[in-house]
């Protein structure tokens, strides 16, 4: 019964979307020629870069703020241990991570780097090395402590974009309004972080809860 | 490259996912159900601002930031769902069934 | 033609979403999901989002992948042991 009813209102649901998204569009636009026009002031060749940091740079914050808080929530639901039992039973994996390590770290750093003028970022880069973090995890190379090393790497990311927040409301601008011809070095710094952050809570979420502690614990 | 298939199959991708949704009770379809239905709104946000001769930055971005959120949810959802079982041995929405 | 590379990537999607809903067995619904992220992959490149599609790539398809894997073996195996403990019980 429920699964006939839930068909029905699926199918209304999409009928009204269908005819919604087919409707006469006004000319397209939106704030492409807006967004373009300022590039250089906003401190990055790549529009989409410069909008995430530039123009709603506010909202970006708050999305790294929404990876810490995620975080900490799946840590406060469980535990689990630091080390991973099976491995020692991946010896193909040991191999391929010795060769294809390196590359992910090197090639999530230049995504981040390359984030400012091509398609890229600070996202895109820490996923990337998140990837390589779950491999090494599955092979047993990557077992972390709950410490004070882990933790400040989780909340390096939001700490830096407050700070440069902060900052730009102290110089006397409003929130987040970088400073002539600084723009692109803050992006900068600001990504950095962030890559750490991003790469560090999705490898945690990979873990599915709080993992042992440093040496304190027996 | 006309975005007009990719609009329906957005309002599709929605539809699928919502009728997921509503009828399965096990948590893990559930979490697959909301991740389908966040992809079809992905899939409406690009392609509408794919319409003109340059792509429109600014749902681009706010996508990006959908799909990290929608990780983060996804990882907690499951997280949650666990714990659920963990706790009382079931990962299902409801008592109906024994 | 390149018109109608758009409306094959279009169905795809619409069916692989199909099977990650309806198909009975959890794990091949989650790969189904997976397969479903790479092709959106593509779409976002076809629609000229590449920042999108390096991030749906890694993470929206990659690491929720993964994320999803681990969790369904965890929550299996709970299963199979509360089975095993109950058949201990009962037998």
């Amino acid at each position: 019964m429920r699964r006939h009813i839930s068909s029905v209102v699926a199918f209304v649901v999409f009928a009204v979307l269908a005819w919604g998204v087919t409707a006469e569009w006004t000319e397209p636009g939106g704030l492409v020629s807006e967004a373009r026009a300022s590039l250089d002031r906003a401190g990055a060749r790549n529009p989409v870069t410069a909008v995430l940091l530039s123009y709603r740079g506010y909202d970006t914050l708050l999305e790294v703020g929404v990876l810490l808080l995620a975080i900490a929530s799946v840590w406060s639901l469980r535990r689990v241990p630091s080390t991973e039992p099976h491995g020692a039973e991946r010896p193909l994996l040991g191999a391929l991570l010795e060769l294809i390590l390196p590359l992910v770290v090197v090639a999530g750093g230049y995504l981040l780097w390359i984030g400012s003028d091509l398609p890229g970022g600070a996202f895109q880069g820490g996923a990337l090395i998140a990837g390589g973090l779950v491999l090494a995890r599955l092979r047993g190379a990557y077992e972390p402590r709950d410490g004070v090393w882990l933790r400040l790497g989780l909340v390096a990311g939001l700490l830096v974009f407050v700070g440069v927040a902060a900052g730009t409301l102290a110089a006397g601008g409003r929130l987040l309004e970088y400073p002539e011809g600084r723009a692109s070095s803050l992006i900068l710094l600001i990504e950095g972080a962030a890559v750490v952050s991003i790469a560090l809570t999705l490898g945690a979420m990979y873990l599915g809860g709080r993992p042992d502690r440093g040496s304190d614990e027996p | 490259m006309s975005p007009d298939p990719y609009l329906l199959a957005g309002a599709a991708l929605f539809a699928i996912g919502l009728r997921g949704l509503l009828a399965h009770r096990n948590l893990l379809r559930c979490l697959l159900a909301i991740n389908v239905m966040g992809s079809g709104v992905f899939l409406v946000f690009i392609a509408i601002g794919a319409r003109g001769p340059l792509p429109d930055p600014v749902p681009q971005a706010m996508v990006l930031t959908g799909i990290v959120v929608s990780v983060c949810a996804t990882g907690l959802g499951l997280a949650l769902a666990e714990r659920l079982q963990e706790l009382t041995g079931r990962a299902e929405l409801g008592e109906d069934d024994p | 033609m390149l018109a109608l590379l758009d409306v094959l990537l279009a169905l795809s999607l619409v069916v692989l979403a199909w099977g990650a809903m309806a198909d009975p067995d959890l794990f091949r619904a989650v790969v189904k999901l997976i397969t479903l992220g790479m092709v959106m992959a593509l779409v976002w490149v076809r629609l000229q989002a590449t920042d999108v599609a390096l991030a749906e790539a890694a993470v929206g398809s990659g690491l929720t992948g993964a994320l999803l894997l681990s969790s369904l073996r965890r929550m299996r195996g709970r299963e199979a042991e509360r089975d095993g403990a109950r058949k201990g019980q009962g037998g």
